[in-house]
C-alpha cells in the first residue's frame, strides 16, 4: 500500500557562491505523511524549504508538487497551489495587533477562490484561526499589538498565518524553537487536527524528542547530503547520524 | 578619425570609472547610497580653491583628506542616527548634498573662471589625436586606483574587514569587526575617492553645482548599468557608457549623448534589472 | 524621588471612540473638527484672498497633491526621488493635446491624468522587482535625462517649450478644481490605507517577504500602488499646464522632486494628512522668504536633515497627540 506522492524532490543542488548549501538531494513525501527533517545547523535544512516554496532557485535539479514542475514557479503561485510554510525568524507586523496581522494571508487569492469568490469577514475569520492555535479568547489576546507578545505567541500566530492559507502541504520551519514545554505540548493538538484532515506536513525541528513523537518519518541532512533516512528508530541507529551529530573520530 | 574617437572614448570610460568608483564602494560595503556624493565632489574642489596659495601637491593632499574627514563626520552626526532605515538614509544624504550644492549656488560659484590647475600643460599626438598630458594622467590614476582598490581590499585586514562586512554584516560582527567603524570608514574612503576624481577632472572643465548634481547622476547611471557594489560592474559599464557616448558625439550629435545612457540605462532595468554583473542577494536569512 | 512623563488619552477620547459618539455634540465635534475645518479653510479661504496668495494656494494645493503622491509610494516601501517625473509627465502630455490636437482642458486634464499616470508605471515598472535604493536611484535620474532628451531632441517645442494653452475660466475655477481633487485624494486615500487593501500595501513595505509567502502578487500591488501615485501626480501637472498656460523643460526640474519630500518628511510621512500640513507650513513660507533667493533649497536640504534625524515623526504626529492624548509627570514609587 502506497498513498500518491504529493511533493517529489529531484536531485537539487543550490550553491552560495562557493559554499554548497543542498548538495544533489531527493526526497519524497506522500500525501498525508507527516515528514521530519533534521540535522546539525548549517545542514541546509532552511535552503530546502526557501528552494520548495520559491524563495530560491536551484541551481540544479527539479522540484515536482503534485507532478506538476514548481522549481522555478514563483513563491506566491506556490502557495497558491497550496504550499505554505512558516519562517523560522519571525517577523510579525510590530504595532498591529495580532489578529489584523491575519489580515494579508486571509486576502490572498488563494483564500477568496476557495470561499467561492468572497472573502467574508476577515476579522472573524482571523479571530478564530487565532483561538485554534491557542490566543485565549477570554484574554483578549488576539487584540494586543503583536510587538508586546512573548516568542511562544509570535511562532503560534506565524502558524495560523500558514493555516489561514488552507493549504494542502504545509512545511514548519522550525516551529517549536523558542517555545516552552506547555506551549509545545499545547500545538502538538493542533498539529494532530491538521494531519486528521488529510494535510501533509514536513517539520523542520530541532526538538527531536517533540518531532518523534509525531513524525511518520524522519530524514537526517548534513552538508546538504542526505545522510539517513527512515522511522526515528532506525534514524537514531544509524551511524552516519551518531557521528554528524557527535562529531565523529579522525 | 576613427582611431582618436577610440582614444578620447577610453578616456571619457575612464572619466566615468571614476566618478563612479566612489558611490559603489560605499555601497557595497555598508549599503549606504551616499546621495551627498556629487556635493563632496563638488565640496573638495571648492576647498582646493581656497587652498591654492599652498603648492599644488600639498593642496590637493589637503583637500582630500579634508573631503574624508567630512564623509566621515557625516556618517557619525548625520548617518548613523538613522542607519539601517532606508528612507530616511536617503533623504538624510540627499538633503545634505542639496544643501552643499545650493550653498555655493548662493555664493555663486559659477563660471569659467572657478577651476582647477591642470598638472602639466603639454599634449603630444597618439593615433592620429592631440591628447594632453592630464587626460593621460586620468587614464594612469584611474587605472592605479582600481589596482590599489584591487590590491586593498584582497591583501589588507581593513580591506578584508571591508569585504566581510559587504557580504555578511552579521557574521562579520561576530568576528570582532566594528561595523560603525567600516561604515564609516567607507562613507570616508568614498568621499576620498570623489576628491581624487575631482582633483584631476576638474581641470578639465569648471567647478559649477550643476557639475556636483552631473557627477552625481552619471555615478548612479554607472551603477545602475553596472550593478550596485560590484566594482567589475563599474569598469564595464564606465566603457560601454564611455565608448557609446564618444561615439555617439562623433559620428551622431553631442546632444544625444545624454539619451544614449538613458537607453542604455532602461535597456539594463527591462533585460536585467539588477545591473549587468548585479547580485541582489538572494535572501538576507540563509540558514 | 524619580519622575517621568506619562501620556495618556484625554478622556474625550476614549469617550467618542464608539457609537457613543453621537450622543453629545461636544464629541461629534471632537471627531469631525478636524476633519471638518481644514476642509472648511481651504473651501471658503479663496474667498476673501487677494490674486496674488490665491496663487499661493494654488501652489500649496498643487504641492499637498504631489507629497501625497509621495507618501503613498513611501508607505508601500518605495522612496521617490523625483516626484517632478509624474508632474512632468501629465503636464506634457495635456500640453501636447492640447497644443497639437486642441483639445479643450476639461479633456486633456483627466486624459493627461490616467495617460501620465500609466506611461509613468510603465517606466518604472521594470525597478519595482528590485528592493530598495534602486527605485529611488532611478527616479532621480529619469527626470532630469527627459530634460537633456527634450532640449537635445528639440521635441514639443525643445527649449522653449510649448505656450499659449486654453486657461481655466477663473482663478476661482482653477482653486476648486486643485482644492476639490485634494481634498478627495486626501480623504479618499485615508481611508483607502485603513483598509484591509492599504493593510497589504503597508505589509510591503514592513515585511515583502511574509506578504509574498502570504500567496500575495507583491509586483502586482506594487505597480497599483505606482499607478495611484503617479496619477495624482500626473493630475497635479496636467492642471498646472492650463494654470501658467505653458510646459516645457522646468515641469522635470529638481524643485518638484524636493519639495514633495520635504513637505511630507517634515509634516510626517505614513500619514498622508502630514504630507499636505507640510506643504501647506513650507509652501506659503517658501513664498515669504523669496527675498533670499537660492538660500531657500539650502534651507529645504537643512529642513530634510533636521527633521529626518530629530524629528522623524514630522508635525502631524506631534500635533495629533497632542489633541488625543494629554501628558504629565508622575513620580515613580518602587
Amino acid at each position: 500500500m502506497s498513498l500518491p506522492t504529493a511533493l517529489r524532490v529531484e536531485d537539487i543542488c543550490k550553491i552560495f557562491g562557493r559554499a554548497v548549501a543542498v548538495d544533489h538531494l531527493s526526497c519524497e513525501v506522500r500525501r498525508g505523511e507527516l515528514l521530519g527533517i533534521i540535522g546539525p545547523n548549517g545542514s541546509g535544512k532552511t535552503t530546502l524549504v526557501n528552494l520548495i516554496s520559491g524563495f530560491l532557485k536551484p541551481t540544479s535539479g527539479r522540484i515536482l508538487y503534485n507532478g506538476q514542475d514548481i522549481t522555478r514557479t514563483a513563491p506566491h503561485k506556490i502557495v497558491g497551489m497550496g504550499i505554505s510554510r512558516t519562517f523560522q525568524m519571525v517577523r510579525p507586523f510590530y504595532r498591529l495587533p495580532a489578529y489584523k496581522n491575519m489580515i494579508i494571508p486571509l486576502y490572498s487569492p488563494r483564500v477568496r477562490q476557495l470561499a467561492g469568490g468572497r472573502y467574508g469577514d476577515r476579522n472573524a475569520v482571523a479571530l478564530d484561526l487565532l483561538e485554534e492555535v491557542g490566543f485565549e479568547r477570554d484574554a483578549n489576546v488576539a487584540y494586543k499589538p503583536a510587538g508586546t507578545l512573548p516568542q511562544g505567541y509570535l511562532k503560534r500566530l506565524e502558524l495560523a498565518k500558514a493555516i489561514a492559507l488552507s493549504p494542502d502541504l504545509l512545511i514548519l520551519d522550525e516551529l517549536f524553537s523558542g517555545m516552552s514545554l506547555a506551549e509545545v505540548a499545547s500545538i502538538v493538538p493542533v498539529i494532530e487536527k491538521l494531519r486528521l484532515a488529510g494535510k501533509t506536513i514536513i517539520m523542520i525541528e530541532h526538538r527531536l524528542k517533540e518531532l518523534f513523537r509525531i513524525a511518520d518519518r524522519i530524514m537526517v541532512l548534513n552538508y546538504g547530503q542526505k545522510i539517513a533516512e527512515g522511522t526515528a528508530a532506525e534514524v537514531m541507529e544509524s551511524e552516519a547520524v551518531k557521528n554528524a551529530y557527535l562529531g565523529s573520530e579522525e | 578619425m576613427f582611431a582618436g574617437t577610440i582614444v578620447f572614448a577610453l578616456i571619457n570610460s575612464f572619466i566615468l570609472i571614476l566618478m563612479a568608483i566612489g558611490f559603489n564602494l560605499t555601497f557595497g560595503i555598508s549599503g549606504v547610497a551616499n546621495f551627498a556624493y556629487g556635493a563632496l565632489y563638488a565640496y573638495m574642489s571648492w576647498t582646493m580653491l581656497n587652498l591654492l596659495h599652498l603648492p599644488f601637491w600639498a593642496s590637493a593632499a589637503l583637500s582630500i583628506v579634508l573631503t574624508m574627514i567630512s564623509g566621515a563626520m557625516m556618517y557619525r552626526f548625520v548617518l548613523l542616527r538613522v542607519r539601517g532605515q532606508a528612507l530616511s538614509e536617503v533623504i538624510a544624504t540627499f538633503g545634505i548634498g542639496l544643501a552643499i550644492l545650493e550653498l555655493f549656488r548662493y555664493l555663486g560659484l559659477v563660471g569659467f573662471e572657478y577651476t582647477l590647475p591642470v598638472f602639466w600643460n603639454e599634449s603630444f599626438m597618439i593615433a592620429g589625436a592631440y591628447v594632453d598630458i592630464q587626460r593621460i594622467a586620468i587614464v594612469l590614476i584611474g587605472l592605479m586606483l582600481v589596482l590599489g582598490l584591487w590590491l586593498f581590499t584582497h591583501f589588507t585586514s581593513t580591506g578584508l574587514a571591508f569585504r566581510g562586512i559587504a557580504q555578511d554584516e552579521r557574521t562579520a560582527l561576530t568576528f570582532g569587526i566594528d561595523s560603525d567603524w567600516i561604515a564609516t570608514l567607507s562613507v570616508s574612503f568614498g568621499a576620498g575617492l570623489a576628491a581624487i576624481a575631482a582633483t584631476i577632472i576638474i581641470p578639465l572643465g569648471s567647478i559649477a553645482p550643476n557639475e556636483g548634481y552631473d557627477v552625481l547622476i552619471k555615478a548612479l547611471a554607472i551603477c545602475i548599468i553596472g550593478g550596485l557594489g560590484s566594482t567589475g560592474g563599474v569598469i564595464v559599464a564606465g566603457f560601454i557608457v564611455g565608448f557609446a557616448e564618444r561615439f555617439t558625439d562623433t559620428y551622431i550629435g553631442s546632444q544625444w549623448t545624454m539619451i544614449v545612457s538613458l537607453a542604455a540605462i532602461l535597456l539594463v532595468l527591462a533585460i536585467k534589472p539588477s545591473g549587468l554583473f548585479g547580485q541582489q542577494k538572494e535572501l538576507e536569512e540563509r540558514i | 524621588m524619580k519622575k517621568r512623563r506619562e501620556r495618556i488619552d484625554r478622556g474625550i477620547k476614549a469617550r467618542s471612540e464608539d457609537v457613543y459618539a453621537l450622543c453629545s455634540w461636544r464629541e461629534m465635534l471632537y471627531l469631525a473638527g478636524p476633519r471638518l475645518l481644514p476642509a472648511a479653510a481651504f473651501l471658503l479661504l479663496p474667498l476673501f484672498l487677494g490674486v496674488y496668495w490665491q496663487k499661493v494656494m494654488i501652489s500649496v494645493a498643487v504641492f499637498a497633491l504631489l507629497a501625497i503622491s509621495w507618501d503613498m509610494l513611501a508607505q508601500t516601501g518605495m522612496i521617490s526621488l523625483g516626484q517632478a517625473l509624474f508632474f512632468g509627465m501629465g503636464a506634457y502630455v495635456s500640453g501636447i493635446l492640447n497644443f497639437y490636437f486642441g483639445m479643450p482642458p476639461w479633456l486633456t486634464i483627466p486624459a493627461a491624468t490616467v495617460l501620465g499616470g500609466t506611461l509613468c508605471t510603465l517606466i518604472l515598472m521594470p525597478v519595482l522587482r528590485l528592493r530598495g535604493i534602486y527605485f529611488s536611484m532611478v527616479t532621480l535620474i529619469i527626470p532630469l535625462m527627459l530634460v537633456r532628451i527634450i532640449e537635445a531632441t528639440k521635441i514639443f517645442g525643445g527649449t522653449e517649450g510649448l505656450s499659449g494653452m486654453t486657461p481655466l475660466p477663473s482663478t476661482l475655477t482653477e482653486i476648486y478644481l486643485v482644492t476639490g481633487v485634494l481634498l478627495g485624494v486626501l480623504f479618499g486615500l485615508r481611508r483607502l490605507m485603513e483598509t484591509d487593501y492599504g493593510l497589504v500595501l503597508k505589509g510591503i513595505r514592513d515585511n515583502d517577504r511574509s506578504v509574498t509567502n502570504a500567496g500575495i502578487n507583491i509586483y502586482w500591488f506594487k505597480t497599483q500602488a505606482l499607478f495611484i501615485s503617479s496619477t495624482i501626480g500626473a493630475f497635479a501637472g496636467a492642471f498646472m499646464t492650463h494654470v501658467y498656460m505653458f510646459v516645457g523643460m522646468p515641469v522635470f526640474a529638481l524643485d518638484y522632486s524636493i519639495l514633495p519630500i520635504a513637505a511630507a518628511v517634515v509634516g510626517g510621512s505614513g500619514t498622508l494628512a502630514g504630507a499636505a500640513l507640510g506643504a501647506v507650513i513650507l509652501v506659503p513660507l517658501s513664498e515669504a522668504l523669496r527675498g533670499i533667493g537660492g538660500l531657500r533649497i539650502v534651507m529645504y536640504g537643512l529642513f530634510l536633515v533636521v527633521f529626518i534625524v530629530a524629528i522623524p515623526e514630522g508635525l502631524f504626529d506631534y500635533i495629533q497627540r497632542k489633541y488625543h492624548q494629554k501628558e504629565r509627570w508622575v513620580e515613580i514609587d518602587k
